[in-house]
């Protein structure tokens, strides 16, 4: 009962007028930017983070929580009529949802991703709110050692669910380790990879880096393809609202969708795409016209777009009660956490419970924001569409120098913007995941920091590292997940069906 | 790196062994800083240096994994990368840096950085989207300066209010 107590105060926390407002800027720009073809919301968090450190702790997260649930309704619209997929995990509503609107169906199609989003995230916020006080109470009686090995297994999961290949992933995610180095190191006051240049010892900025991959890395990569990218528009036509059938066909690929996508997201395995494709395959399997799979099928759009968005509320399960960001989003918020020098985990759920809770509680607002605001406005999400795309990039690029000159109003950050957006489109180019970077800078010195207390209460023994069954068994799914695909092929003689990039 | 080589046949994939090398080159950058950091006396179980030399052994074997790979896979084709509209922007995002560094300001600099970029998606002139970014640009100062306190770099324009 206690936690219907804490949510409770958390929802008169998230009612105050001021939260309010806070939670609708968030949906309102979340989607809007989310809508934007080519920017999912870990940029869209990013680009607004340094926008909002000068404001209240709670409002802001608040804030960036709608713009999170934003950003995935966003993303599919854009995934649905423009068939590009604002991040990875809008890949599969792509698939019948853009063939849907080239049928004269956009409108149900949207309207069947906005109310399965609905459904799927109200159902997985409950779940969030159900499960993370037991997570905490678990995560409470873990030691530096046990936090280490977990920080492995979310390194090693993330390596290799995003990107073609393990390698791949385990490259982009030793580069953004070898960043997370730069700086002062907190224990010893030693300056470490600074190069005597001053502007370095605070460290690479989470945001520069996000910012540089996934917006300076993303416009260099679609000029360099020049008239290779150009893309069509499908008109909305007919009703956005759905018809009975189109109701009957929706309702059990939403609550499918919710059941395989919320426990994966929850899952310090992370990764939004991998219920998304297993959901339309369920669907696919179970659909009595599996003739229209492939031209439009509304249950490959409900299905994957409810998983979707319940990963994505599943994802806050270990990022909140853990601190453990299992996706690019979720690294960057675990940075907005930082920059108001908050920690997610378990002591967080102790010492700023209204915080938190409140937190929780405007997800369900943000939700039903979303749903109430999308379908109307959907002619207005249609118009950003169409910006032209010498300013719609000429915008995102403005507004990716000016978040982090505001952030920190140096010349060298800016260079650092410049470097690793080249960065990003090297990694683009060839193929390697960007995510792995991004949580890799940031779980990176945390990592080190429990790894050098475990040691410190060993007395240097590093046997302590393999000696609590917890951190055994995190290190045996870190095996798994790391030689898995290769275990498939030894046994199977075919290759594993890896996940896709990005967020 | 913008080179179309021949359809997937004969030789390593160049670009990955270039990254394969860099990879190696990084590896001993942070090597050596671990090696550095180890000959200062710290008193705590394990110093600065330990963490940077377990990564620094990861990026030499993802060095040699990703050479492997490299030669394995052989020469992948790779759609052609246009020189010209890339140049742009990296000249816009360059030049809004050099522009700061001279004083110009956010709205000056900034302006360019737009219109160098709208040009590289082939739309000009640059002139016409330089004075409607700057003026753009001028609002967002504004905006952001006065409303929300960012701290950004005032230039001749900005100075003006």
């Amino acid at each position: 009962m206690d936690t219907f107590a804490a949510l409770g105060s958390g929802v008169m926390v998230a009612l105050q007028p001021i939260n309010l407002l806070f939670a609708f800027v968030g949906v309102m720009l979340g989607t809007a930017v989310g809508v934007l073809p080519g920017i999912g919301p870990a940029l869209t968090v990013a680009l607004l983070l340094p926008i909002t450190f000068k404001l209240d702790p709670a409002g802001s997260l608040i804030m960036f929580a709608g713009i999170y649930y934003g950003g995935m309704y966003g993303g599919s619209t854009a995934s649905i009529l423009l068939n590009t997929p604002g991040e990875s995990s809008s890949i599969v509503t792509a698939l019948e949802g853009n063939k849907m609107a080239r049928a004269g169906r956009g409108g149900p199609a949207l309207a069947t991703a906005a109310i399965g989003s609905f459904v799927a995230g109200t159902i997985a916020t409950i779940g969030l709110a159900l499960i993370a006080p037991t997570v905490v109470d678990i995560a409470i009686s873990f030691g530096p050692e046990d936090y280490f090995a977990l920080m492995v297994l979310a390194f090693t999961t993330v390596s290799a669910a995003f990107g073609s290949s393990v390698t791949r992933g385990l490259t982009s995610l030793f580069l953004g380790l070898s960043l997370g180095l730069i700086g002062i190191d907190l224990q010893s006051g030693q300056a470490r990879l600074s190069f005597s240049v001053p502007d370095l010892l605070d460290g690479v900025e989470v945001t520069t880096l996000a910012v540089a991959l996934f917006a300076i890395g993303e416009t260099l990569s679609v000029v360099a393809a020049g008239a290779r990218a150009d893309e069509i528009i499908e008109p909305v036509k007919g009703s956005v609202f759905m018809n009975r059938e189109d109701w009957k066909r929706s309702w059990k690929p939403w609550l499918r969708g919710t059941f395989l996508g919320f426990p994966i997201g929850a899952m310090p395995a992370g990764g939004a795409e991998i219920p998304t494709f297993l959901s339309y395959a369920l669907e696919k399997r179970l659909c009595k016209k599996p003739g229209e799979f492939g031209n439009g099928a509304i249950e490959g759009v409900a299905g994957p777009e409810a998983a979707n968005n319940a990963a994505a509320a599943g994802v806050l399960v270990p990022l909140l009660t853990l601190g453990l960001p299992t996706s690019a989003t979720a690294a960057i918020m675990l940075a907005g956490f930082q920059q108001y020098g908050m920690n997610p985990g378990p002591l967080l759920f102790a010492t700023n419970p209204d915080l938190v809770w409140g937190l929780i509680a405007s997800l369900f607002i943000a939700n039903g924001m979303l749903l109430v605001l999308n379908l109307p406005l959907v002619g207005l999400w249609v118009r950003l569409l169409a910006i032209p795309r010498p300013w719609l990039y000429g915008g995102i690029l403005v507004f990716a120098t000016l978040g982090t000159l505001g952030a920190n109003p140096s010349l060298v950050e800016l260079g650092m913007l410049l470097i690793f957006g080249l960065l990003g489109y090297v990694l683009r180019r060839y193929d390697y995941p960007i995510a792995p970077v991004v949580v890799g800078l940031i779980l990176g010195p945390l990592s080190e920091q429990q790894l050098r207390r475990a040691l410190a209460i060993s007395v240097g023994d590093p046997l302590v590292l393999f000696q609590s069954p917890v951190a055994l068994t995190l290190y045996a799914l870190s095996a798994l997940a790391l030689f898995g695909p290769l275990l498939f092929y030894i046994l199977t003689g075919r290759k594993a069906p890896v996940g896709a990039d990005e967020d | 790196m913008s080179d179309s080589r021949p359809t997937s046949t004969a030789g390593p994939d160049k670009g990955r062994f270039v990254i394969a090398f860099a990879l190696a080159i990084l590896s001993l950058v942070v090597g050596w800083d671990a090696w550095r950091l180890s000959g200062i006396n710290t008193y705590s179980a394990v110093g600065p240096g330990a963490f940077p030399a377990i990564i620094s052994a990861g990026l030499a074997l993802l060095a040699l994994a990703n050479a492997v790979e490299a030669v394995r896979e052989g020469a992948q084709e790779r759609p052609r990368d246009e020189i010209g509209p890339m140049a742009w922007v990296l000249g816009g995002l360059i030049g809004q840096i050099v522009l700061l560094a001279f004083g110009a300001g956010f709205a000056i600099a900034t302006g360019w950085l737009f219109a160098a970029t709208a040009k590289g998606f082939g739309r000009g002139p640059v002139w016409g989207h330089f004075l409607a970014g700057a003026v753009l640009c001028f609002v967002i100062y504004v905006v952001f300066a006065k409303g929300l306190q960012l701290a950004l770099p005032a230039g001749p324009l900005e100075r003006l209010i």
